[in-house]
């Protein structure tokens, strides 16, 4: 019993201990951002690698979910003669939840592993040190540029998640189910509110990129540098992001649209 | 005065002490040698001289400032100084070599791209690299990566170069380049050089003074020669690689005839 009480009370203290430095990392990450803008070339490196080389996973899986629910939608609603609804439904199921919540979750697993395992093979084979006895700072090198990054992409691979959603919704609900084409636009424009559904799904996607950047970047820097300890970092940054992006929204979800 | 004043350096990992009162002066523009058998924390030592590690006791001065009183940029601004060889090389692999060896350049002056390409030619024609500029890491044998890495450590023409390793898995041709680079770059631009190793005769070959390291303490230090005549065993023992001495080579134990008298042990 006092061997269990002892071995939570180390793992509590290591976990409060992991979780001071992620945030002493963030703080560090964060300070190193202003001096970007005077090098922005740098970001642009790494919106390719983590934004542009994510969008064929984004646009392959928001094109499958927006045809799925426009199968499930229509069968839902044509039992109760509502089928021109069909656009609404998939637009705020959509944009409220599914596109920023799905499309994160790709995200951390395309993206967030590759961090991880990038900037922990960095770790193991003494580039970031050796970029520190060069007198650069890593953390605004090589990490800061990667964080503003995933920053600017996730709102972006999101509202493409949602706008390729919509499309494969259309080509299936109108092009095979014979849903009127002019309620499904018409509707969907009337009851998609811009700054109720739109931004609070923007800002749904920028908490996301922050949360799954953060914990990719930062398991990848906090990694034992060993083969073994990277592959575990990259497990752990995919497993933390989606409990992270679940939780989070949750908790998101509750405070926007809780009093409806 | 010293380039380097190591003053009763205390470090522990753990409860397990890696330097106990360890003094050492590094002259300038000399090849110091810091010398020891595998785990008695060499480059502990290199990594404490360049600020990455804080001792738990003692001091370490680099050309008058103590390294672990600087603030972060202050810090930073002697590093700069400071050129520092890596076993692995700890090359960007991303980036070719031409970039490898601008990168300093790049990130701390604002010097143009066509002096820059002067600049980076001149210290690969150094290491015999010039015509390898466009290979990526990827694509270097161990020697030649050490050679890239060296040429990137000179590019801010700093007062000192560490090296840790330099010769450890090099065939016999690409350890005869390293030796003759390292003592031709020392004197040719006038550094001083810290050699971390346990290659005995090529270390001895190029080192002014050696600093034999053993039990977190210097046991022995002088000129290679100084060494070779010690009257210590265990100076003897390492500096010849002798199999048996004062460090035995059996793992202790019982003895061996003891042993062969219990045969019930694994029956």
């Amino acid at each position: 019993m006092i061997n269990l009480i002892r071995s939570l009370g180390r793992w509590g203290l290591s976990a409060f201990e992991r979780l001071g430095r992620g945030h002493i990392f963030l703080m560090h990450m964060l300070a190193g951002i202003p001096g970007l803008f005077l090098r922005f070339s740098l970001v642009v490196q790494q919106l390719f690698s983590v934004g542009v080389l994510s969008l064929l996973i984004i646009l392959i899986s928001g094109l499958f979910v927006g045809m799925v629910l426009g199968l499930q939608g229509y069968n839902t609603l044509v039992d109760f003669g509502a089928e021109e609804s069909l656009g609404v439904l998939v637009s705020l199921s959509l944009v409220r939840e599914l596109g920023p919540v799905v499309s994160a979750l790709l995200f951390a697993g395309r993206a967030g592993s590759a961090l991880t395992a990038e900037i922990g093979l960095m770790k193991s084979t003494e580039q970031l040190s050796g970029m520190e006895m060069m007198a650069v700072d890593p953390i605004r090198r090589i990490i800061a540029p990667r964080f503003l990054a995933g920053l600017i992409s996730m709102p972006i691979l999101a509202a493409i998640f949602s706008a390729v959603g919509i499309i494969g919704a259309f080509l299936v609900g109108h092009g095979l189910l014979g849903v009127d084409d002019g309620a499904f636009w018409s509707q969907m424009q009337a009851k998609t509110d811009f700054y109720d559904d739109i931004m609070n799904g923007v800002i749904k996607s920028v908490v996301f990129g922050f949360v799954v950047t953060w914990i990719a970047l930062f398991e990848g820097y906090d990694a034992t540098p060993t083969s073994e300890g990277v592959g575990r970092a990259t497990t752990r940054t995919v497993v933390h992001s989606a409990f992270a992006i679940l939780g989070l929204d949750f908790v998101l979800t509750a405070l926007m649209f809780g009093d409806e | 005065m010293p380039l380097i004043k190591i003053r009763d350096l205390h470090f522990y990992r753990g409860n397990r002490a890696i330097f106990e009162g360890v003094n050492i002066d590094i002259q300038r523009g000399k090849v110091t040698a810091i010398m020891g058998p595998s785990g008695t924390g060499k480059t502990t030592l290199l990594k404490l001289i360049g600020g990455q590690l804080r001792p738990d006791k003692g001091t370490i001065e680099v050309d008058g400032q103590d390294v672990h009183k600087l603030s972060r940029s202050e810090l930073y601004e002697l590093r700069k100084r400071m050129g520092m060889l890596f076993q692995s090389g700890a090359l960007l692999t991303d980036i070719n070599v031409y970039d490898n060896v601008a990168f300093p350049l790049r990130e701390h002056t604002d010097l143009p791209e066509t002096l820059i390409r002067d600049l980076v030619l001149m210290k690969l024609q150094a290491v015999g690299l010039r015509n390898a500029r466009n290979l990526h890491p990827s694509e270097l044998s161990g020697g030649m990566a050490r050679r890239v890495a060296l040429a990137r450590a000179m590019a801010l023409e700093p007062m000192m170069i560490m090296y840790d390793e330099p010769f450890t898995g090099q065939d016999p041709i690409s350890m005869g380049t390293l030796v003759n680079l390292i003592h031709r770059i020392n004197d040719a631009m006038g550094l001083s050089s810290i050699v971390v190793s346990h290659d005995v005769s090529e270390t001895a070959e190029i080192a002014d003074y050696i600093y034999l390291l053993s039990g977190g303490k210097v046991i022995e230090q002088g000129s290679p020669v100084q060494l070779k005549r010690s009257g210590s065993q265990w100076v003897q023992q390492f500096m010849q690689g002798l199999p048996d001495g004062p460090v035995p080579f059996h793992y202790a134990g019982p003895e061996f005839a003891d042993d062969l008298l219990k045969p019930e042990e694994y029956a």
